[in-house]
Formats: C-alpha cells, structure tokens, sequence
C-alpha cells in the first residue's frame, strides 16, 4: 500500500462498553455506571439535533420530553418529510411472536453475521435489547402495524434471516414509523421544549475548548448564515448513498453535516462501506434523477431469473421454465431467494455481465409473481404488495401482475459513517451521532429492516440515556457569535458559499455531481479493483480541481437558492469519494457489501481476511495535502464465532 | 436540451425522447413581488422522464444561459415525501391522481402547453417560484395529531389487540403524505381532507381514544386559526390526494367533532 | 432563532368554528326540507279542485282554533322558516368569505375533477332560490305580484300564475335549481353531519337523487298542470 494516499496512526478504541461483565448485562451494566442529570437541570441544558429522521426526530422527541431544551434542525419544510418516510419493508424485533425460535441472541448473532463479522458485538446486542421496546413504543403511538385476524401483531421474514421477525404496516413502514416520531416531536414543538428550524442546513460545527458546542448553519429561505450554541451536539443526518448520483435516497440527502464534523476532527468510520439493494427499478435513461427501490419484501413471494441464454430477448412470457434460470435458488438453495443484499445484488451484476441481463442495455433481471399469484391469488397479492405494484406500473408504464417485473440493484444505504463509541458519541466531545450517519451496527452489510430498528433504538432508547453521562458536567460556559471558535467558523461558511458564486465557470452542480456519481458507481461500486479504485482517486482529484474552477451557479446567497445548495452538497461529495475509494483500496479484502474482486472464494463468494482485517478503519481528516490518517479499532469477537458466511 | 449535454449516468440504449413542449410556469422571486406566469420551450422530452426530471432539464438549460432556475420543492422523488407538489394544468400533482414526482411525460403528447403554478391558498404562502411554505400542516398537528406516550412508558404490544379492520382502516388514514394537494384542489382551500386523515388515524386505535375529543377540537381550531377555508364536501380534495384517502375520513372526524363539542370538549386558546 | 420565512401573516381568527357553522347549515337545511316535504304535499291538493285547495290554505290558518288564535300554527311554522333561512344563509356567507380570505391569488388554470354542477352552483343557485321564494311568497302568498292581485282565493292565484309560460319558466328554473341544491345538501349535510362513511356513500348519493327528483317532480306537475289546462 502507497504511503501517498495515507498514513496509518494510533489504534482507537471504544472504551465505554463494561466488557468486564457478560454481553446481556453490558447495556444496563453501562446505564447504570452512567452519570445522570437530575430533572431539574436538564431544563439548563441545550441540546441541537440536526436531522429529524427516525433517529432524529425521535432523538429530539424523547429529549424534549425529558426536559432539555432541544433545538432541531432540517432542511425540509416539514420534519415529516426525513427520507426515513421511504423505507418500505419492515423493523425487526426479538419478540419471537411467532414461536419460531427467536430471541435476542438471534438477532444479535444474525445482525454480526449479516454484517459479515465487521460490526461491534456490544452495540449489535444492546440493539437486539431494544428492539423489542420500539414495536411497544410504536404500537403506544399509534403506528399502524399490520395485524392478523385475531388483533395482534403480524411478522413477516426478511433477507438474511430463518425466522419472522419483521414488523410491517403494508409496504410503507417507514413512513408510519416517522409520523409517529415526528408527531411525538410536533407534540414537544407544542410543549415548549423543542425549538423548530425547518429549511435550515447545518454547515459547519462548532467546537470550544475541544467540546462541541454548536453549528453554524443557513436559512435555505433567507440565506441567512447564523450561529445555534448548545450543551451537545446530536448530528442524525443520514447516510450518504447520493455520493453515486444516483441512489434510493432522497435527492436533498446529503453528507454536508458529517462531513464537516468530520474536517473539524470527528473520525469517519468505513465509508467503503455501502449497500447495493438488489430489488430497484433499472435506469431508464441518463436524465434519470433518482433510483426507486422496491421492498426486500418482494423476494419472499417473487421469484428471481434470467433466461438461460444470453441476449434472449424474447417476451418473458414467452419463456418457457426450463429455459430460465432461478439463479438463486439454484446457487443458493437453503436460502433461496432470500439470501442478503450483498450477495443477491452481486449475484445479479454477475449474470449481466454474462451477457444474460434483460430490458434496456441488458441491465436488469427477472422478479417473478406468476407463481406467487398463481399460489396465493392475485387480491392476497396485491393486499401484500399492491402499492409496489402500483409504483412499479407508475414509473415503468408496465403491469407487474401481467409481466414480470425488471429489477436492478442500487445504492440504498451506507453501512460507514462517523466513528462513535457505545455512547454513541464521536472522537469530538459532545458531538453524538445516531443512526445512519453512524458507522455503530450494521458492520459490512446490513439485514434488511434493520436500519428502522437501528434508527429508533439510538434516538429513543440509547442515546437519550448515553448523552446524561456527559452532559453530567454541563451546563458548560456560555459561549456566543462573538467567540473566536464561532466567528472563524462562520467566516470559513460564508466564504465558501461565496467562492461557489463567484467561479462562475460553464458546468452545473448537477453535471459534476452525475460525473463523480458515475465514476464511484464504475470503480467502487458492487466491485472493486485495485486498478479501479486507483483510476477513481486520480480522476476525483481532477474533478475536485474542475468543480472549484469551472462551477457555475446563478443567482445569490441570500435568497431562496437551490443551485447554491447543491453545489455545497456536491463540494463534500467529491471529497468523501475520495475518502471512500481510499478505503476501499486499503481493505485488501471481501466484506458485506465491500467486493474486492482480488478476495474471493472459488465460487465467487466475499472471501475475508480476518487475520489482517478484522478491525474498523476510522480515518481522521487532515488539512489539504497531507494524506489521511487511518486509525484501527480492533474488532473483538467474544460470542460470535467467526465464520465464512454461507447462505447455501 | 440535448442528450450530449448530461454525461451518460446509466444509458440504456433503447432510449426513447423527442416531445416538445410549451411550458408557462409561474415565476416569483418572492413573497413580497408580484408572479406572473413566463413561458418556456423544452425539446428532446422522453415520455419515460418524471415531471420533475423534465423540469430539471429546464433548469440545467436556465442554469447555463446564466438565469435563474425554476424552484421547486422535492425530495425522495418516490412519491412517499409529500415534499413536491405542482398545479399542472389546473389539477393538482397533474392529470394522475399520485404525486408530481410519480407523473411521467408519458401522461402528455408532443407539443402540449403545460401550466405549471404552486399550491394557492393563504396559509401556504409562496416562497418562490412554485415552492411554497407548508408549516401550517405541522402546527396542524401540533394542536393534537398524537398520541401522548412518552417514550419508555409504552405497554407490551400485544396487550391491546386492535381488530384488523380498524388497524386496516387506521393505515388506510395514516397514508397521507401531508403534501397539500386537497387544499391545492379545494375549491375554498380548506384542508380538512388532511386534519380528517389524521382524526381518522388516531381515532380507530384503542391508543388513540383517551385524546380523541381534544385533539379532533383543538385541530380543527388550529385549522381554522390558520386561515383554510371551511369543507363543503364537494369531493375534490379525495379526488386529487395521491393517496387517496377518502372523504369518509372527514365524514368521521365531523361525527367527532360534533360529539366532542357535546361532551364540553373546547379548544385551547 | 425562530425561523420566520415568508413572513407569516396572522389570519383573522374565525369566531365561530367552520364545522359548527356547517353543522348549522346541515340542520337549518333539514328544517327547510321537512318544509318542502308537507308544502309538495299540500299542492298535490290542487287536483282536488278549487273548492278542496282553498279550503286546505285556510285549514293551515285555522289549526287549533279557536282554542288558539287565527294563523298560530302557521305563524310558528313561519317564524321557524325563517330562523332556518337566515342561520343557512349567515353559515353560508361566513363560509364564502372564509373561502375566499383563504385563497386570495386565483389559479391562472383550474380544472374541476369531482365537483359535479350542483355542487359548483351551491353559492350562486342558493342565492337564486333565495330569490325566488321571495318573488314566490310575493306572487302566491301575499299576491302583490300576482296577476291576479292579492284578493283572489290562493287557487286562482295559482292559475293566474301558472297560466303565464314565462312565470312557469321561471318557476321551472328555480325548482331544477333547488333540486340541484338538495341533491349536494343531501349529501353534505349527512358528510357533515358525520353520518357518512364508505359503505353508505353510494346509498346516501343515490338517496339525494332520488329524493331531489321526486320532490322538484311533485312541485313541477302543478305548473306544468295549469300550463296544459288539466288544471284550470
């Protein structure tokens, strides 16, 4: 490995966890070793979240509600509208309803495997902890869960799991489950306890006296550059899958709040670290905007194939089975076609690149309901699946119940994010972060209908009890615009804004970001290649010099701006590319949903390299020029056992 | 608009294009200036593109002669956000009943004139162009679309089983996606459709009956504070919502409303 | 901070909630339709002859007596129309100009989806009915209008009336208009009476037609029996 493109500096360690008692006491264990803040001074304390997603919105909820004052952030107009509100599938939870053999270690012991042995045990096994006090929690709310006949709660299964553990309301979990986060935050609005900041994007933090103590952000409708103080700093901004343009994620996702943590010091965790959703609409054309997923969900009943030869391009119809392939039912056959993400999305690369893909440019497979309507009846069908359906005929002009539909991976979630210890706080005192734009859970790969689960256990249930312990020391100085920490910080954001009016060169936010999208989706997409990875670096670090030159925005910076948020959010991107190719390349092996196509088995499965890579590659930012600096946490495996993951 | 000018992000290669279209779009710079609707010409259109993507073509065009792009809110682009939400030729999310993100081009013909104006009522003023401020649906549901459970308190789940055709019936409400498109549509801009899909929700869960007379009370006071107008139950909210939440759900919170006020149920001022 | 974008104007606080005022509507509405009821009734007498309908106008007058005063009845009767009109017109004018504050900026381009004619022409076909109960109590009732003047029986003011193909038009135009009326106040007065849901939709729909056409049917066959001499 060339020492250009890093550095490799002292170990990290999360030294939080009480590891000195068994796995099933650590969480209590750790709340009760934890400090707390007495009710009454919890009203002298301000916490800013930033982000109102399932982690966000149910963070600033359940803080409020404690007595902080929280003061909340979002670039929407609504809270509502978090992307959080898309996820389709479901939530998992050991409550073992089913009697089908589940528990808390299960799902523990599934979500390290699933993750393919990259993830923390102690923060996957305070999640499957949780768990089971979300689906309560929700229920309480008002989330309206399918239930059966008899009144109680329906599960169904989902990828990478034995047993049926899945909550679900229809095919838009998701969403129910954000509108119960965000009316218990409407209900704290209206209480008093948290202050509202909609349309406002946070681009810079600030940090006094080595504590996080504010952001520094503008009003997306004013323009206005202002300066929020505060006690902590919860940063739930997501993930950052629109690094490849093209993603399931919303188009304003964005990285631009951990990203700026992270060049103000807080270590970004395995950001190569990115899931590929096998079951997404294909591209259509090159205007394509974004990227639609269609729920996991649709495995357990559909079934997945390409013609047995290539370039047939016949009606599927008119394919008759023994002609067609059911490759993964083939290749995986205790699985099936519920094997994980990683695995099903790669195994669908592999037989397009064989020449067997079908529709447009050859990029797509087969997912099957003939047999599914034939068995159940189309209305049970469309009782399960109606609203894929309808959005699948929606956007393609075709009938799913009449043809199969074509689907293709895509980038979905983004398994890395910024380091946290088990109080979910990062490398930066007094700056928390929770959910997605954590790295903590889901290790290489996540199960599906775990990030709901991940998302709601950090801002519900972990980190309003994890933030007491340092808020315990609170309230700190008070500190104001005129602070040095704050003016510099301000400054650096107004220049910036300023710099990306003034280029005034010949090409839009919109075309470098589809050029940098293009190029990660090429070489450090669902495979990755020494040779790629490094012809990635190269490039980025070109388009980086072609964007601050050749950028071109219209209009001002104090107005209603849409081009200029864009282009701040394109400027992070094309730096986090680079961060994530120089990961990828130094991760010599195969993980999850890290393929390097230089470690695989003879069948072509993920082969990992437990003996060099067993640790998590935190990389601290170092300023312009100076390669970064990559620092180790070794991951420890006390009651998994590691394995090679099969699925077979 | 060519496709040279976009670099080739997937391109498949049976691609179709080629519609022309005449678009008059209402232009804003702000609140305090008066609109007027300008017209634009877009070339090149696949009926595949989403509407929002046709009018991303428009803006790249804008962005590179140096004016300024036509705003517009939009986010997950999936139809689940409720953050888009246009008036196109005078129906709101356009001639489909989903959201502006979901219509594709395919919906009109080569050389059709297409209106396009932001959502018009008093309480979602325009911020600009066709983006409009919305927040009188969040303080909607501050005045009481929730249920009052603080986090840690909650029961076990299956302590209280919900029939399946209320827990059906109570989905079939919490679908809204609070985009606007009722009050858009409403002949008197009433967003009633969108309090009723909320009042609805709550109000078929056993969780949801302590609360159920002050929060059908104190929403539709809030609503009313807010300056929609009132319901006439003239349809045309169900028929524009892109998730088709059905005048039932207005019907019931009526019904609430009327039994709340008689059980002594007044709003908080 | 208190983010204040796209400065939120404070609206004029509406006193009375909108759904008590359609509430008082729905009910003031139901008044008049019981009315409308036992007046179509009443003028199906006219095929009983002169002598018959002339008598029923002055039993009307004369209910209770002589315990009770001439015209109680139908004084108590009157005053409770009345009540009705102006509580469904006050509801109906403070709901316009609710309407109307809440969209200040018209659509350059709106099309109708759902709303059918009656429901489009609530406002304007009420004030129209309106007008014509007016003209209607003038010409019938008190006759200051009528050809006939006021001193004839209410049975050849009928005729006088009737007899004239532009006041039957007229009449006829009316009638089709409160038809319309009832047929969307039907239907909103059950929504917002909260009596509505899925399930009975259809019915209450089909109901409101059904109801409206016989009604206005029952009221037209009097003109249109004058108009073709079956009555005379």
């Amino acid at each position: 490995m060339p020492l250009d493109l890093f550095s490799v500096g002292d170990p990290i360690a999360d030294t939080k966890a009480p590891t000195d008692v068994p796995i099933g006491e650590r969480w209590s264990e750790r709340q009760f070793r934890g400090r707390l803040v007495n009710p009454a001074n919890r009203r002298k304390l301000t916490i800013i979240v930033v982000g109102t997603g399932l982690a966000g919105g149910s963070a600033a909820a359940t803080l409020g509600e404690a007595g902080y004052k929280v003061k909340s952030f979002w670039y929407q107009d609504s809270p509502r509208r978090a992307h959080s509100v898309a996820a389709q599938g479901g939530i998992n939870a050991a409550k073992n309803y089913r009697n089908d053999g589940d528990s808390v270690h299960r799902l523990f012991y599934d979500t390290v495997k699933g993750g393919d042995f990259r993830a923390r045990e102690n923060n996957v096994h305070r999640l499957a902890e949780v768990s089971v006090n979300i689906i309560d929690q929700c229920v309480a709310q008002g989330v309206p869960f399918a239930r059966e006949y008899g009144g109680l709660l329906d599960n169904r299964s989902f990828g990478g799991t034995q047993v049926s553990r899945t909550f679900y309301a229809r095919g838009q979990t998701g969403q129910q489950l954000l509108y119960g986060a965000y009316q218990a935050l409407e209900r704290q609005i209206a209480a008093g306890n948290v202050e509202q900041n909609a349309r406002t994007e946070m681009l810079d933090l600030i940090i006094v006296d080595g504590r996080a103590r504010g952001i520094v952000a503008r009003d997306l409708v004013t323009g206005e550059i202002s300066t929020h103080f505060a006690d902590a700093v919860v940063i739930a901004s997501g993930g950052y899958s629109n690094v490849f343009y093209l993603s399931t994620n919303a188009k304003g996702s964005n990285t631009t709040a951990i990203w700026r943590a992270h060049k103000r010091g807080a270590y970004f965790a395995n950001p190569c670290y990115t899931q590929i959703h096998p079951t997404c609409i294909p591209v259509k054309g090159d205007y394509q905007s974004k990227l639609t997923l269609m729920s996991e969900s649709l495995r357990n009943d559909g079934r997945v194939w390409v013609p047995k030869e290539r370039g047939d391009t016949r009606d599927p119809r008119e394919i008759p089975e023994s002609e067609r392939d059911y490759y993964l039912e083939r290749i995986y056959p205790s699985f099936g076609n519920l094997v994980p993400r990683d695995i099903a999305s790669r195994q669908a690369k592999n037989v397009c690149d064989e020449g067997r893909g079908v529709g447009p440019g050859g990029l797509g497979v087969y997912l099957d309901f003939a047999e599914a309507i034939e068995r159940m009846g189309r209305p049970a069908v469309e009782a399960k699946y109606g609203n894929l359906f309808d959005m699948y005929a929606q956007i393609t002009g075709e009938d799913p119940y009449a043809t199969p539909m074509r689907i293709y991976p895509a980038v979905h979630y983004t398994m890395g994010g910024l380091w946290v210890d088990y109080d979910l706080q990062s490398t930066i005192p007094g700056m928390f972060v929770i959910g997605e734009a954590n790295f903590s859970d889901h290790g290489a790969n996540r199960l599906g209908a775990s990030a709901l689960m991940q998302g709601l256990a950090d801002g519900y249930f972990v980190l309003p009890s994890t933030i007491s312990s340092y808020l315990a020391d609170g309230p700190f100085d008070k500190v104001d615009d005129s602070h040095p920490a704050a003016v510099e910080a301000v400054q650096g954001v107004q220049e910036q804004v300023q710099k990306l009016l003034s280029i005034n060169g010949t090409r839009t936010p919109a075309s470098f970001h589809r050029e940098v999208g293009q190029l990660m989706w090429d070489y450090c997409g669902m495979e990755r290649t020494d040779e790629g990875l490094r012809k990635a670096i190269d490039r980025i670090q070109e388009i980086r010099k072609e964007f601050w030159t050749n950028l071109k925005v219209t209009g001002d910076w104090h107005s209603f701006n849409q081009t200029l948020e864009h282009a701040g959010r394109v400027a992070d991107f094309i730096e986090l590319a680079e961060l994530m190719c120089i990961d990828a390349l130094h991760r010599r092996e195969s993980c999850g949903g890290h393929f390097r196509a230089e470690s695989q088995t003879p069948e072509g499965e993920a082969l990992r390299d437990d003996e060099n890579f067993a640790y998590v590659a935190a990389w601290e930012w170092t300023p312009e020029g100076q390669p970064p600096v990559l620092h180790k946490e070794d991951l420890v495996y006390e009651y998994v056992h590691l394995a090679q993951r099969s699925y077979k | 608009m060519t496709a040279s000018m976009q670099s080739s992000v997937g391109n498949p290669a049976d691609e179709k294009r080629g519609m022309n279209l005449t678009l008059r779009i209402w232009r804003q710079k702000d609140p305090s200036v008066k609109g007027k609707m300008v017209t634009y010409k877009v070339t090149d259109i696949s009926p595949d593109m989403s509407f929002l993507e046709m009018l991303d073509v428009l803006n790249e065009q804008l962005i590179l002669q140096g004016d300024d792009p036509v705003a517009f809110d939009h986010d997950c682009r999936e139809g689940i956000c409720g953050m888009c939400g246009l008036m196109i030729n005078g129906q709101a999310h356009g001639p489909q009943q989903t959201t502006t993100c979901q219509l594709h081009m395919r919906s009109f013909s080569d050389g059709d004139s297409i209106d396009i104006e932001p959502w018009r009522a008093s309480p979602f003023p325009v911020i600009k162009d066709l983006a409009v401020d919305r927040r009188a649906f969040d303080r909607i549901i501050q005045a009481g679309g929730y249920i009052s459970v603080p986090t840690g308190t909650a029961p076990e789940a299956h302590a209280t089983p919900v029939p399946k055709a209320d827990a059906d019936a109570a989905f079939d409400a919490a679908t809204c996606i609070g985009c606007g498109a009722c009050v858009a549509a409403c002949p008197n801009a009433s967003s009633m459709l969108f309090t009723a899909a909320k009042v609805t929700h709550l109000g078929l869960l056993p969780q949801g009956q302590p609360e159920r007379n002050d929060r059908v009370v104190n929403m539709i006071a809030q609503q009313d504070r807010e300056g929609f107008g009132g319901c006439t139950n003239i349809g045309e909210c169900s028929a524009a919502c892109p998730k088709g939440i059905s005048m039932e759900t207005i019907s019931r919170l009526n019904h609430d409303l009327l039994g709340a006020l008689r059980a002594g149920a007044r709003p908080k001022s | 901070m208190t983010v204040t974008h796209a400065g939120r104007r404070t609206p004029k606080v509406a006193k009375t909630n909108s759904i008590v005022k359609k509430a008082v509507m729905a009910v003031s509405g139901i008044v008049m339709v019981l009315y409308l009821i036992a007046h179509m009734i009443g003028n199906l007498k006219v095929f009983t002859g002169r002598e018959s309908f002339n008598h029923y106008s002055e039993w009307i007058r004369t209910i209770g007596s002589p315990a009770l005063p001439h015209q109680t009845a139908l004084t108590i009767i009157r005053a409770i129309l009345l009540i009705a009109v102006i509580a469904h017109f006050w509801a109906a004018v403070s709901l316009w100009r609710q309407a109307k504050r809440a969209r200040p900026e018209r659509y350059v381009t709106k099309k109708a989806v759902a709303q059918s004619y009656a429901s489009r022409t609530m406002r304007w076909g009420g004030v129209i009915v309106l007008l014509f109960i007016v003209y209607h109590i003038l010409d019938l009732t008190m006759g200051v209008v009528n050809p006939d003047g006021n001193d004839s029986t209410p049975y050849d003011r009928l005729v006088a009336s009737f007899s004239n193909p532009f006041i039957t038009a007229f009449y006829v135009i009316s009638l089709v208009l409160l038809g319309m009326h009832l047929r969307h106040g039907i239907w909103s007065a059950t929504q917002t009476l909260g009596q509505s849901n899925r399930r009975r939709e259809r019915t209450v729909n089909a109901f409101a037609i059904a109801f409206s056409t016989i009604l206005i049917a029952g009221f037209l066959i009097v003109p249109f029996s004058v108009l073709t001499g079956l009555v005379d």
